[in-house]
């Protein structure tokens, strides 16, 4: 148990903090309780779940790959060089972190949709992003990307740069540097930034119904899935749940192995 | 390869001028915060200066008035600091063979290279280990050999011995003195055996500029600058060695620590010991197992708080009390007595 005294925290903190846990816990705990377990596998391998399912999944590999490629660069400027207006960046880069996802769909919309922004460049294109797949990626992936830049910045700076100082004296050119030794040394930061992003891809919830709809097999993942369940079949959204649930748990377990290694 | 070079760096208020001539190693010496490591950062392009010019073996490394910057990676300047900061995700071989492969060699002519580096420095066995394996010295060699495995122009060497073991330290010496041989370098610390025993010429820094510099045996024998002074007057008997100790040409025996052991009788070599570690007698003294030398007052010097006595071959700098206790003056015969524990013997 918690030793209060050798931490030298006042005895009463305990309290509080053992009412916030349990805040966490019991819904969980609520929740397993409903599982009808006896049609539990029926309910989450129906059709419709398993479309939903794997959509999810492919979208949220999809989203992750594209942070990989847009938050590594990210990072690496945030964290290695210094320029004006760096600190106004990197708040508009946690911007998507704060925002009601529902924000970001209506925004995405306006930016990709048939009279948005960039709606008419598209058009030219012959390409209809709004209200398809193409836009659940999208819509995660804005949502997910802080998690990654976030998360790998930190690393960057706490790795610092006195191994890629070495490694420019021995006359590695940037690109080498990056690819030999600063990519190999953030590694676990890295792996932790996309895991992280991968779990939000999945959640991700009103930026999706707002900027892609809920076409089944086409946009409705599973997050949506649950909640059109909810009023017609309860006991298959509870099953779903858990589903996302224990995939959560596992993506904590991978974050923490990660950055245990790290350590 | 010859280096010229003129900095100012206005923030750390370091404004020197400064040559190492080719094949020659220059030491850096001066008390902490005189500006040395700044000067290393500046000719290894990790600090801009904000004026002044620098060429290595007649190209420009930097140019402050034409805007000209060469990056780190194109100088040929190789930098070892007082951490290894060997790559953790590589092994020592690999460590070693970064510069090769950096500068376009397949991985195994690379290895290759690495693996003649390594043995240079005696640390062939070491190849497959990773940096957690190794201790500080054996890490250190290791980055010492990956640091000639780049084949750099000019060497820079930032406290190489600072963060080692002391008792590792005087072979690390044995093997930079080896790889130093002929080649240009400037090796900054504040140990004065390291400027005695590794290079040709000594530049001494205070508060941001060059107060002095020359050849090293100039500078130490007869130094200007206060830090100059503070480290100078060490003692320095040549000679041969002669089972524990050097014999010299006067036929002294100076007993004292070998930094390597297996050296053979009769190799040129020197003893090293401090003014602070001799002993000032009027009786010749008894005792725990020490040098003893005859010696007749010279000279009487005052230093601070210290009063160091020159006789004709040997300083000892003792306190005033002292040498009113003794009645030293000049003319006066006195035994000086050093533990052999405070003498360091190297070959010459």
């Amino acid at each position: 148990m918690v030793s209060a005294r050798a931490s030298g925290l006042p005895r009463w903190v305990l309290v509080p903090a053992a009412a916030g846990a349990l805040f966490i816990v019991l819904p969980l705990v609520a929740l397993a309780s409903r599982v009808q377990w006896g049609s539990f596998w029926s309910l989450i391998t129906s059709d419709s779940s398993r479309e939903a399912l794997l959509l999810s999944l492919r979208t949220s590999a999809a989203a992750t790959v594209l942070c990989v490629l847009l938050g590594v660069p990210m990072a690496l400027v945030l964290a290695r060089t210094s320029f004006r207006g760096q600190g106004l960046l990197r708040s508009l880069v946690l911007l998507p972190l704060v925002l009601p996802p529902v924000v970001g769909g209506i925004a995405l919309l306006y930016t990709f949709g048939r009279k948005g922004l960039l709606g008419e460049t598209i058009d030219v294109l012959g390409l209809q992003i709004a209200f398809s797949t193409t836009a659940v990626v999208i819509a995660q992936t804005f949502v997910s990307l802080p998690f990654l830049v976030v998360s790998l910045e930190g690393t960057l700076r706490t790795a610092g740069q006195r191994y890629e100082t070495v490694a420019a004296t021995l006359g590695a050119r940037p690109t080498t540097v990056l690819r030999r030794v600063t990519l190999p040394l953030v590694l676990p930061g890295l792996a932790a930034g996309a895991v992280l992003s991968f779990a939000r891809a999945l959640g991700e919830f009103g930026a999706t119904i707002t900027f892609a709809g809920s076409l089944e097999g086409v946009t409705r993942t599973l997050p949506l899935e649950i909640y059109l369940q909810r009023e017609s079949n309860p006991d298959a959204a509870v099953a779903l749940s858990l589903v996302l649930v224990v995939v959560a748990v596992l993506v904590i377990g991978l974050v923490r192995g990660t950055r245990g290694v790290s350590a | 390869m010859t280096l010229r070079l003129t900095a100012t760096v206005a923030e750390r208020d370091v404004d020197v001028s400064l040559d190492v001539e080719d094949g020659r190693t220059v030491a850096l010496l001066g008390p902490n915060g005189s500006g040395k490591s700044t000067v290393l950062s500046v000719v290894a392009g990790i600090l801009r200066p904000d004026a002044g010019r620098a060429t290595l073996a007649g190209t420009t490394l930097f140019d402050v008035a034409a805007g000209t910057w060469v990056p780190p990676h194109e100088r040929g300047t190789g930098l070892l600091a007082q951490d290894p900061l060997l790559f953790p995700h590589l092994d020592a071989l690999d460590n070693v063979a970064f510069g090769p492969r950096s500068a376009g060699a397949r991985r195994g002519a690379a290895r290759e290279t690495a693996r003649t580096w390594l043995g240079r420095v005696d640390a062939a066995e070491l190849a497959g280990r990773r940096p957690s394996e190794l201790s500080g010295g054996q890490a250190q060699r290791v980055a010492i050999a990956r640091a000639l495995a780049a084949d750099p122009r000019l060497l820079l060497l930032d406290e190489p011995m600072a963060a080692l073991d002391i008792t590792v330290v005087p072979a690390m010496r044995q093997v930079l003195r080896t790889v130093l041989r002929g080649r240009s370098a400037v090796i900054v610390t504040h140990d004065v055996l390291d400027a005695l025993l590794l290079a040709d010429h000594v530049v001494v820094m205070e508060a941001g500029r060059v107060v002095e510099q020359g050849p090293t045996k100039d500078v130490l024998a007869r130094p200007r600058s206060t830090f100059g002074a503070g480290i100078a007057g060490l003692n320095l008997a040549r000679g041969t060695t002669d089972g524990g100790g050097v014999r010299t040409a006067g036929g002294l025996l100076v007993a004292g620590i070998h930094d390597d052991e297996t050296v053979p009788d009769g190799v040129a070599a020197v003893a090293v010991f401090s003014p602070g570690a001799v002993g000032v007698h009027r009786e010749r003294p008894g005792g725990s197992p020490r040098n003893v030398f005859a010696a007749t007052v010279r000279e009487l010097e005052p230093r601070g708080s210290q009063v160091r006595i020159r006789t004709d071959e040997v300083a000892a700098d003792v306190t005033a009390p002292v040498v009113a206790e003794l009645d030293l003056a000049p003319g006066t015969e006195v035994f000086l007595a050093v533990k052999a524990s405070e003498v360091a013997i190297y070959r010459a």
